[in-house]
């Protein structure tokens, strides 16, 4: 207790001399360079309470790790997180008629609040969103009647009394099992999903629409945004990202592939097609250029714990807006801005239509978000601070303190600078999160998930 | 018992010394934890059986305790144990012991599946009568406190469905501290919770004492109709029901409707939808007087409610409102208070609202009587029948009985013929198979004159549709009208035009004479079967298209029941048996089936059969089905089932595209309608090859 105390009183502290110190707990994943597709991660998610932490892959898989117990105590192995349960959520399938074959990439993971002794969680990957339950088990029955433990059969002449089996005792076991599954309800790709605070229902938006579904209901689910045009020629904008609101139930967002975002209450109407509050910000003419609508492309959008606020993420740049303010964001933090000029190699290699996930702190105070090279980048928004640090193999030894990385635009290299040029651009980080309560954080670089934590001393 | 004789490979279950009364209980009990679901659902269906057999005593203290372990089971299974407990106090030693069953049923009632908990709780509270006072409050209160307190919401929102049972039979004390439980889940931090605990507010509030009720549940009831979440909201206005069935009228005023008031103009549309969607309960709770006051402009507000969602629901109630007035004035209301806001509705923009109300407004002419119906409701029912959805127009043809009783259809026809006819050609064909179900209930209500002026011929049309299904729909439709309209008038109005189809070009349209043969041959008696049917079916055995012709044999084995002795010993059986040597196989086994049947209905009649007559139909021997196959004909069966799959497909899709052509020479089955009965067919056309190879 004393431990979370003195964390948020860093936190909070508004001299900003005691930054965190990151240091590195574990990496989990293949060590050899050559990346088998499958197994590239594709999301990132902590729980509610944060003792568990679940990743999904290219090739549909699910792993779930579990923060050790024993030693929560002695604050080293908080941010130790082992395999907890693994299954396969979705397989390749294919369409017959559309043609079209569906992957069993895992888009997104989403906790559901804790609702007994077991865990639940929802997968999607492009199609159909599935409900999964991992639950414990440590007993079993034993005693049969007309057959021994080793299914041998009894000689049923022997059989003089009747036997209740009993459970006794086993090894914990971890089951996952599939509950639910949402499907048919997607012609476009699904981007996010979401649960919402009545417990009870959850959203799911592809490219063009946001369907409202039941948690227990798997036949229907309500349209309740439709942004397809009558032709599809007119088509200028798309669905990028949406979220609900952790505790308004009525009220969601999403985000476009023109920098806006939507704010929508279903109070107002069974139908969300006109958004309560829009939130844009005036582009600055003297940036404009041919990428200037790729790069305002909204590829993230998450509200705070608070509610108060949503972070969204574009290209260059991470921006806080404050929900009563929509004609601007009340805080902007460039994440690579050495990257704007050199767009145009980012256009050819495609670079710049990568999707950069943004992150919480478990206090609303700091942000974080992935970029190149395996860098990684922090924004503390008290102290307007901000860190890169590096996702690396080297260093790993626990508790060595994570050094600070710093790009060079132009001009002169410093020492322990690196220049632009030589950033490599496969390596990147595009899924992070951060731990609800601690300080501990979770990013996924190609097919390596870190674990970092603060140096508490 | 699908289980009762055992796993193959297991020594048999007779003989030896070991009582043989045990055995079927032991298998039962084995299979509480054998893998297969469906066996270990049996076993807990039967799970009285085991416990009589165990005995009172081993049932509470080893089958008890192995059932509150097993909630790690599939969600059928423990909604199967959650229902049988609920009866099971007599057979752990009755009322005295019912609170043994509270462990099992405690921890069905945390599970996350809600229809497991919801049947727990069910059980909970039908075992909670059979408990004595004293044990309800040492061993049942203590439990619905710990489901209040407990730590996940699955098991507090359990527990808001059992105060409702303890409260009456406990003690003061007690009483005070069940209120107290309550009242904390009202105000739960989870929204499932306090949703749970509203929607059964109203429960407990009737078992509550007045001044309890007043006091206590009158301030949650106001919280929970003003949480921050709308889905709580809602179910407040449920609960507002019950509450106001228990309060005075000026308690009422006083209490409930500020509340109900402001649920009617919630910002939250969900929230007015409920009031809508709950409007006729609120009206007989509350009484006449404050309906009037209260509850009419409130209406009117929802039928011109902003959310289509919620003015559909209020259209919806709008017959039942008005029914529920008091007879005195209630005409008055009705016309100066109601009626101009459904005018409204009648143009609404959204077809979910009108058709709505297309579905409910021809009741209002029984409440208002001849005059007011001609005078005001008439045009709007003609303006409904000219709407552009077809649903609205739908809705009002099928309630079209209610206006017949008041003012009679013919105010109507002249409208209603043309809505008719654009229904029937409606470009979407599940629009015309609706109109064609209330074909019957129309002709009915028009008579057989205006039938047969103006809507035989759709009756007709239909026939030749180019979708099965109303093709299907038509051949029953003719079927009911016959049965109205009698046999005289099939004779002369339907029967010559579907016996003229059967020249037709189409083959598809010649197999619909065979149908409505095999339809209409009953209803319309011996007499015309014989003499006016059974020669075209008969000539049609000699069509070029095989289906034409096995269909043909299908038909003769449908009308063979109604055709006397003579018909069939002259003209059936001669043309069946031409049919079982056509050169085509399916042809040939539907004939074959047939003439099985037609000898035996002959054999009963005690006609002599030669042994040469005798048909081997061996699709008629179910043991043909059991029989080992050989590889061989496996492979065949294989390629056959595929072919089989691509044909049929293709063979719906002509239905559906109406491609008249003439079939191509080739495989009789390509040509099938029905697929599944072309699968079906083909499994046993493969086995009489086998069994003729053989021979």
């Amino acid at each position: 207790m004393f431990l979370k105390f003195s964390l948020r009183s860093v936190f909070n502290g508004a001299g900003g001399g005691n930054d965190i110190q990151w240091c590195f707990s574990q990496v989990k994943g293949a060590v050899d360079d050559d990346v088998a597709e499958a197994d590239i991660i594709s999301t990132v998610e902590f729980n509610h309470s944060g003792e568990l932490l679940a990743t999904g892959d290219k090739g549909g898989r699910v792993v779930i790790f579990q923060q050790e117990q024993e030693n929560k105590i002695q604050s080293h192995s908080r941010g130790e997180y082992n395999v907890y349960s693994t299954f396969q959520s979705h397989e390749p399938e294919f369409d017959y008629l559309k043609s079209l074959e569906i992957e069993e990439k895992i888009n997104k993971i989403r906790w559901l609040p804790q609702k007994n002794a077991a865990q639940f969680l929802l997968s999607t990957n492009d199609k159909t969103i599935k409900l999964w339950k991992i639950s414990e088990r440590d007993k079993r029955p034993e005693g049969y009647n007309l057959k021994e433990e080793d299914g041998r059969y009894r000689d049923p002449t022997t059989v003089t009394t009747l036997r209740v089996p009993v459970f006794r005792p086993m090894d914990l076991m971890v089951e996952a099992s599939p509950r639910r599954i949402f499907a048919n309800a997607h012609t476009y790709h699904i981007n996010s999903i979401s649960i919402n605070s009545d417990y009870e229902t959850y959203l799911s938006a592809d490219d063009l629409r946001i369907n409202l579904w039941h948690l227990e209901i798997t036949d229907r689910s309500f349209n309740i945004v439709d942004i397809k045009p009558a032709n599809m020629e007119e088509l200028t904008e798309v669905i990028t990202a949406a979220e609900f609101h952790p505790n308004s139930c009525n009220t969601f967002v999403y985000s476009s592939s023109k920098g806006t975002i939507r704010l929508c209450d279903m109070r107002a109407s069974a139908l969300c097609d006109r958004h309560s509050k829009l939130f844009e910000e005036p582009e600055d003419p003297s940036n404009r250029s041919f990428f200037s609508e790729i790069i305002s492309s909204i590829s993230d959008v998450k509200f705070s714990h608070s509610g108060r606020y949503m972070m969204t993420r574009d290209y260059l740049s991470v921006k806080i807006w404050d929900l009563n303010m929509e004609n601007r964001p009340v805080e902007t933090y460039q994440v690579h801005e050495y990257l704007r000029s050199k767009l145009c190699s980012l256009y050819e290699n495609d670079c710049i239509f990568d999707k950069f996930e943004c992150c919480w702190n478990g206090s609303d105070s700091v942000v974080m978000t992935g970029s190149y090279n395996n860098f990684f980048r922090m924004f503390d928004r008290n102290t307007k601070r901000d860190i890169t640090l590096e996702a690396s193999r080297e260093n790993n030894k626990p508790r060595t303190v994570l050094k600070p990385r710093k790009v060079c635009a132009s001009g002169k290299r410093k020492k322990d600078e690196i220049s632009v040029d030589s950033l490599d651009f496969n390596k990147k980080i595009l899924h992070t999160a951060w731990h609800p309560k601690e300080n501990i954080i979770a990013v996924a670089t190609t097919n390596n998930l870190y674990i970092f934590q603060d140096k508490v001393n | 018992m699908a289980g009762a004789a055992g796993p193959g490979t297991g020594p048999g279950a007779a003989g030896g010394d070991g009582d043989d009364s045990l055995y079927p209980i032991a298998v039962l009990i084995d299979e509480l934890r054998n893998e297969d679901v469906q066996l270990r659902l049996n076993s807990i269906k039967k799970l009285s059986t085991i416990a009589l057999a165990l005995g009172v005593e081993r049932t509470r203290t080893e089958l008890l305790p192995f059932l509150t372990d097993t909630i790690y089971d599939e969600d059928e299974v423990l909604l199967a144990l959650a229902e049988q407990l609920g009866n099971f106090t007599g057979l752990v030693g009755g009322p005295d012991f019912a609170h043994c069953l509270l462990p099992p049923l405690e921890s069905l009632a945390t599970v996350e599946e809600t229809v497991v908990r919801d049947k727990a709780v069910e059980s909970l509270r039908q075992i909670s009568q059979e408990h004595t006072s004293v044990a309800l409050e040492a061993h049942f209160v203590p439990l619905v406190k710990r489901l209040a307190s407990g730590d996940w919401f699955t098991s507090r929102t359990s527990a808001c469905g059992l105060f409702s049972v303890c409260y009456p039979r406990a003690s003061n004390a007690v009483k005070a501290e069940i209120r107290q439980h309550f009242r904390s889940l009202c105000s739960d931090d989870t929204p499932m919770v306090r949703r749970a605990a509203a929607s059964k507010l109203g429960e407990f509030a009737k078992v509550l004492e007045l001044d309890s009720v007043k006091s206590e549940i009158v301030p949650l009831f106001t919280n929970l109709a003003s949480d921050e979440q709308d889905s709580v909201r809602l179910l407040a206005v449920e609960a507002c029901v019950s509450i106001a069935q228990l309060l005075s009228q000026e308690d009422l005023e006083a209490l409930v409707m500020p509340i109900l008031r402001q649920a009617a103009e919630d910002k939250s549309w969900r929230v007015r939808y409920m009031v809508a969607d709950k409007f006729s309960e609120l009206q007989k709770a509350v009484g006449p007087k404050i309906t009037q006051n209260d509850l009419i402009p409130a209406f009117q507000n929802l039928l011109k409610d902003c959310e289509a969602e919620v003015r559909a629901a209020a259209a919806h109630k709008v017959k039942e409102l008005c029914e529920n007035l008091p007879i005195e004035g209630r005409e008055t209301i009705i016309m100066n208070q109601i009626l101009p806001y459904i005018k409204e509705l009648v143009s609404d923009t959204n077809q979910h609202v009108k058709s709505a109300l297309a579905s409910v407004i021809m009741g209002l002419s029984t409440i208002l009587g001849k005059e007011n119906t001609i005078e005001h409701l008439l045009p709007l029912f003609l303006a409904q029948l000219k709407d552009e959805c077809p649903e609205v127009r739908l809705n009002i043809i099928s309630n079209l009985d209610c206006v017949n009783e008041v003012i009679g259809i013919r105010q109507l026809s002249q409208s209603l013929l043309p809505a008719i006819v654009e229904l029937a050609e409606d470009a979407k064909w599940r629009v015309r198979l609706a109109i064609i179900e209330y074909m019957p209930l129309l002709a009915g209500q028009l008579g057989v004159e205006f039938f047969d002026e103006k809507l035989n011929s759709l009756c007709m049309a239909w026939l030749v549709d180019h979708v099965y299904a109303i093709r299907e729909a038509a051949t029953n439709n003719l079927m009911k009208l016959v049965q109205k309209f009698g046999t005289e008038w099939a004779q002369n109005t339907i029967v010559p035009k579907v016996l003229v189809m059967a020249n037709d070009p189409n083959y598809l349209h010649r197999m619909t004479t065979l149908f409505c043969i095999n339809a209409l041959s009953e209803a319309c008696g011996q007499e015309i079967t014989t003499k006016q049917m059974l020669p075209i079916v008969l000539k049609m055995a000699g069509d070029q298209v095989a289906n034409v012709r096995f269909n043909v044999a299908k038909s003769l084995q449908k009308i063979g029941p109604i055709l006397d002795t003579d018909a069939l010993q002259e003209e059936v059986k001669p043309v069946l048996q031409k049919l079982g040597q056509d050169e085509d196989m399916d042809v040939k086994y539907f004939a074959q089936e047939a003439m099985s049947v037609v000898a035996q209905r002959l054999r009963k009649l005690d006609l002599p059969v030669k042994d040469s007559d005798e048909p081997s139909a061996p699709g008629a021997d179910k043991n043909h089905f059991l029989r080992p196959r050989g590889p061989g004909e496996d492979a065949g069966k294989v390629s056959r089932d595929r072919a089989a799959r691509v044909a049929s497909e293709a063979a719906v899709e002509a239905a559906q595209l109406g491609v008249g052509t003439q079939p191509r020479s080739g495989p009789a089955y390509q040509l099938c309608v029905n697929p599944r009965e072309t699968l079906a067919h083909l499994e046993i056309v493969g086995l009489v090859h086998f069994s003729q190879s053989r021979d």
